[in-house]
């Protein structure tokens, strides 16, 4: 890979001017949980509409809210796996605003004093290590949702996500390129999977963000304008919008216009971003502390078992592979990414040779995960044969080809490569004589050919290593063949 | 003998226990009389005929180990009633049928009540003359075209005209002992966190408490020992030991510090307050009970607090009333049009008020300059019965500075109508629990009321100074049942 | 201070209360006359005053995370004003 490539800044270039972007996230992580924030409600994906919703969740006449335990555990769980103050005492607020999937008229969130303060995430880039700085974490509720293309005259409302608790997450506007972006996004992914705090899955809204992005001269120490660009739910779609949003501020500062601090939208079948609100109403949210919720405290205690519950985390792990295992640091990084991952292959090389292991987890694994579209936890192939079929290799039992087709055939309800082999008979040839009788009659069947060879047409080597592949029907161990070969032609 | 429905909630259970009465009868007299006295318009909801059904239900199996053993008893319509229309005296919950009851109705139902309906009050609350209800004024029983005070106006009334042995109000700023006053009853705002909020249409919810309103003292401590109780379903109720309210009351105050706050005595109060509070000083000291005077520095400044905070919390507790989930709905041409359509047409005057008021004062710009320093002034308030409490086991003050009024004679000036709870605030803002219990007559015959403020959680001490004050006092509602 | 005409708009808007002119006229001088007795809280000095946010001097108390309410569609979808038996209707919103 070429490093210095990697390294250049992401620009955007127009005629005399390069502009530089700035990006801060806003991530809503939705918090793993039984129940939701303040009710007692399943947050259970994929249900009937409006089957998880309690009267405390529809916001009816004199309901209030009841704290979920677990959830702010979570929290500051995340607290901690984002290297961030954990604070003893925090305050729910109101945010008001209408709209037809809020049912309280308000959502309850934290505002002045959140939960979690500020911290810190390493991200692995191509050209080294980039530090992002994490503003804040705080709790807050999810809102219900609106339907718009299932009645043509009316907008429907399901109410089962309404109250389901959301961690935002908001990082400083340290973020300078798309491909941050997506480490970012993946990087604290991985972080909340590690600690259990967040299933990350994004297909089903678990992991949205509100992307803000300026632009500015390269050089300049200033920020820009910034325009917020809500709910984006894919990396490629915060990709596209930031791309597409940075060039539409760059225009107008070419024009010699202004940017309108305002919020936006991305459009992800026209590619583009569209103001969400006009000016006049503008939105004030009132926030105010909830009357209804008293201070949250926590005691130190509380803080102190929820520490020792903290499992090793990414950036450890990845320190412990390097070190422990001799791994590249790019090797390290992606074993570490995805804590099933790591699960995987601590438990193949428990029985099994590191290096093959690495080469084959991220080599033929991950192409067929990919392939078919799998996660690891979901992997046609178990850690157990795995390592086993490592071990046949390793051992001589099969050479590296052969071990491709077993590996063909495991896929297919988890085989032992044993068997495979055993069935197929593919095991290895690697008794001399047997070799060297092959060899022979290589040899002999290719008289004319031997001449040349001996002639100085070095190439044809090639041409009888084949040959007597051929002959051992595949199974032949290649050293021994190349061996044994190079001592009858050269001797 | 006199009939039921003038008997008190003590007497009643005691006939009821001792079998002279059945449920039935009683509930069927408290019927008879709400039917006669329907130009009250005390009543939002009748549940006459399944409270007869309960009480028939109560008398076949009978409980005398319960509190309100076959009690007919009627609410203020702000309570939650399951399967009953709860509408908080507004057009915008004018068909709102709730699935779930309140806790506070429920510990009621549990010992042996029985809801006979639901009664009239000021639109969420808002108001301290009952003028601001949807469906209309409630007359006082004391006197046609006279108000009965409000919020709980209904319940003041049903209760001072005998169409329910006792009731139950909700107190925000005073709504349960202004209008107490206004009628010659007793009522009593809980410590904050006494009583569940659960099932509760909200108004304020920082100062929100319901509380019993009763004829006498002792009825008092055995409805507030049915209604209040720890919930976990309200985060801000306390878990505190409750006590035997009724069982432990005692006219015994010798010793007890009463303090008298001179910021009470306010401009234009008529001399007959400034002379009924001189009586009750007496009456404290002939029980045995010190005088104290003392100093509430920042009382002046309760109400414009109050002014703030209430409706701040409210501009967002009615957010909810959109149009959306259950109530009143106007059609709009699209989703703002019907927002903006349903809360103009569904909200009264008052409460569009208060709305506006609230949102103004928590918009940005103006948050820190009203919300907050209302905040701030409200610490303050708080700090001086804090300071007052180290010297003193109790207050006592005019429940309200004038007796009951004429129905429209304050409804165009908000202020002047805000001003009826200028010695009621204070103890909502502070977090105090509070009675007013009848203390004489004015000049026209109407009530006016005396207030005992206590110490936090301490309900027991207000109830005994109350209760051995009533026996001094010897007060007699003057009614003539001009309505019947 | 005094609250003008299209303060009271700005505040209706917020609140989603609609007011024609003549009720908006009415509010300002209502909201004006509340206000100026508010403003009596202009007198104290309160720099260093500690705000009250919750009268009940406790902390927050804790749920476990259970599931516990079931299925009730029906009851809490029975009062709204219309509704297809498995939504909240609301008219068309374009986004
Ligand atoms: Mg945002
Ligand atoms: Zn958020």
């Amino acid at each position: 890979m070429d490093l210095m490539t990697e390294m250049k800044d992401f620009l955007i270039e127009r005629e005399n001017t390069s502009y530089e972007v700035i990006i801060g996230l806003e991530v809503h992580a939705q918090v793993t949980s039984n129940s939701k924030l303040f009710s007692s409600s399943s947050t259970k994906f994929g249900a009937e509409p409006n089957t998880q919703v309690s009267l405390v969740d529809a916001a009816f006449p004199g309901m209030l809210p009841v704290i979920n335990e677990y959830c702010i555990k979570q929290a500051i769980k995340t607290g901690i796996g984002l290297n961030a103050k954990i604070n003893k005492k925090s305050v729910f607020d109101r945010k008001n605003y209408f709209y037809a999937d809020l049912p309280q008229g308000y959502q309850i969130s934290q505002y002045k004093y959140p939960i979690v303060g500020e911290g810190k995430v390493i991200l692995d880039m191509p050209n080294g290590q980039k530090e992002v700085g994490i503003e804040r974490l705080h709790l807050e509720q999810d809102a219900g949702k609106s339907i718009h293309d299932i009645d043509p005259n009316n907008t429907l409302v399901d109410l089962n996500r309404s109250g389901v608790a959301l961690m935002e997450i908001v990082s400083k506007p340290d973020l300078r390129s798309p491909d941050e972006v997506n480490v970012y996004i993946k990087k604290l992914r991985s972080i909340m999977r590690y600690l259990g705090t967040c299933d990350g899955n994004m297909q089903e809204g678990s992991l949205r963000a509100d992307v803000n992005v300026s632009v500015r001269k390269v050089g300049a120490t200033e920020f820009g304008t910034r325009c917020e660009i809500k709910n984006v739910n894919s990396i490629k779609f915060m990709q596209m919008a930031i791309i597409h949003e940075a060039n539409r501020q760059i225009d107008l500062i070419e024009n010699g216009k202004s940017i309108d601090q305002e919020t936006r939208l991305f459009d992800t079948k026209k590619n583009e971003t569209r103001s969400m609100r006009s000016k006049e109403d503008a939105h004030d949210y009132r926030y105010f502390p909830d009357p209804d919720l008293l201070p949250l405290e926590v005691s130190d205690k509380f803080i102190d078992n929820i520490r020792s519950e903290i499992p090793e985390l990414p950036d450890e792990k990845k320190k412990r592979f390097i070190e422990k295992f001799k791994l590249t640091p790019y090797e390290a990084t992606i074993l570490v990414s995805d804590i099933e991952t790591s699960k995987y292959f601590e438990e193949v090389i428990k029985e099994a040779d590191v290096k093959l292991s690495t080469n084959w987890i991220t080599g033929e694994l991950f192409a067929v995960l990919n392939d078919k579209n799998l996660d690891i936890s979901q992997s046609p192939i178990s850690a157990k044969n795995l390592s086993k079929l490592i071990n046949l290799i390793k051992d001589g039992t099969i050479s590296g080809k052969i071990a491709k087709t077993v590996f063909e055939e495991m896929i297919d309800g988890d085989k032992d490569p044993q068997k495979i082999i055993d069935t197929k008979g593919l095991k290895q040839q690697s008794d001399p004589k047997a070799i060297e009788e092959l060899i022979n009659k290589v040899i002999k069947n290719n008289a004319e050919k031997v001449t040349e060879y001996k002639s100085g047409k070095d190439k044809l080597f090639g041409f009888f290593v084949g040959q007597a592949m051929k002959e051992s029907k595949g199974k032949g161990n290649p050293q021994l063949i190349n061996k044994i070969l190079k001592e009858k032609l050269n001797g | 003998m006199s009939s039921i429905t003038e008997l008190s909630l003590n007497e009643i259970v005691s006939n009821i226990k001792s079998k002279k009465f059945s449920s039935t009868e009683v509930t069927k007299a408290f019927i008879e009389r709400s039917e006669k006295s329907k130009k009250l318009n005390a009543y939002v909801t009748e549940n006459f005929s399944s409270a007869i059904d309960c009480a028939k239900k109560f008398d076949e199996k009978p409980n005398y180990e319960l509190k309100l053993p076959g009690i007919p008893i009627a609410v203020k319509d702000l309570f939650c009633t399951n399967g009953i229309k709860t509408t908080a005296g507004s057009k915008i919950l004018n068909n709102f049928i709730p699935a779930y009851e309140s806790t506070v109705t429920q510990n009621i139902w549990q010992q042996g009540g029985i809801l006979l309906g639901k009664l009239n009050c000021d639109e969420f609350a808002m108001g301290s003359s009952n003028e601001t209800s949807f469906f209309g004024n409630v007359h006082n029983p004391i006197g046609e075209n006279l108000v009965p005070g409000g919020s709980s106006g209904g319940s003041s009334a049903a209760l001072a005209a005998n169409l329910t042995p006792v009731t139950i109000g909700t107190d925000t700023g005073g709504s349960i002992r202004q209008p107490a006053s206004f009628t010659g009853t007793v009522g009593l705002k809980p410590t904050y966190g006494s009583c569940s909020r659960y099932g509760i249409v909200a108004f304020a919810s920082s100062l929100d408490q319901a509380g019993p309103m009763t004829k006498n003292v002792k009825d008092c401590a055995i409805l507030l020992e049915v209604i209040s109780s720890f919930d976990k379903k309200d985060s801000t109720s306390i878990d505190f030991k409750r006590n035997n309210y009724s069982s432990e009351l005692t006219n015994n105050i010798k010793g007890k510090k009463i303090g008298i706050p001179k910021e009470y005595r306010v401009d234009g109060m008529p001399q007959e307050i400034e002379n009924l509070w001189k009586k009750g000083i007496e009456f404290i000291k002939d029980c045995g009970a010190e005088i104290i005077d003392i100093s509430l520095p920042h009382t002046n400044y309760a109400l414009p607090t109050y002014y703030i905070v209430a409706p701040a919390e409210a501009s967002s507790n009615l957010a909810r009333y959109d149009g959306v989930k259950y109530g009143f709905r106007s059609a709009g041409e699209n989703l703002i049009d019907m927002y903006e359509k349903t809360r103009s047409e569904g909200f009264g005057e008052e409460v569009k008020r208060r709305i506006m008021i609230g949102t103004y004062v928590l918009s940005s710009g103006y948050y820190d300059a009203y919300y907050l320093k209302a905040q701030k002034v409200r610490q303050l308030i708080k700090k001086d019965f804090d300071d007052a409490y180290k010297i003193v086991d109790a207050i006592l003050t005019p429940s309200t500075p004038s007796s009951a009024f004429k129905i429209g004679e304050k409804s165009d000036d908000p202020v002047s109508m805000y001003l009826n709870d200028i010695f009621t605030v204070p103890v909502n803002l502070a977090g105090l629990p509070g009675i007013s219990i009848p203390a004489g007559l004015d000049k026209n015959g109407y009530p006016l009321g005396l207030q005992i403020i206590g110490k936090p959680f301490d309900e027991q001490t207000i109830l005994n100074i109350a209760y051995s004050m009533e026996e001094k006092i010897n007060f007699k509602n003057n009614i003539s049942d001009w309505w019947i | 201070m005094t609250i003008d005409l299209k303060t009271v708009k700005h505040i209706s808007k917020l609140s989603r209360i609609s007011v024609d002119d003549e009720k908006a006229n009415k509010l300002a001088g209502d909201l004006n006359s509340i206000f100026s007795f508010i403003e009596k809280l202009n007198e104290l000095n309160t720099e260093n005053v500690e705000p009250l946010t919750s009268i009940a001097e406790t902390t927050l108390r804790f749920r476990e995370d259970e599931i516990k309410s079931e299925n009730i569609r029906e009851k809490i979808l029975k009062n709204s004003p219309e509704n297809n038996e498995d939504f909240f209707v609301v008219p068309k919103v374009v986004e």
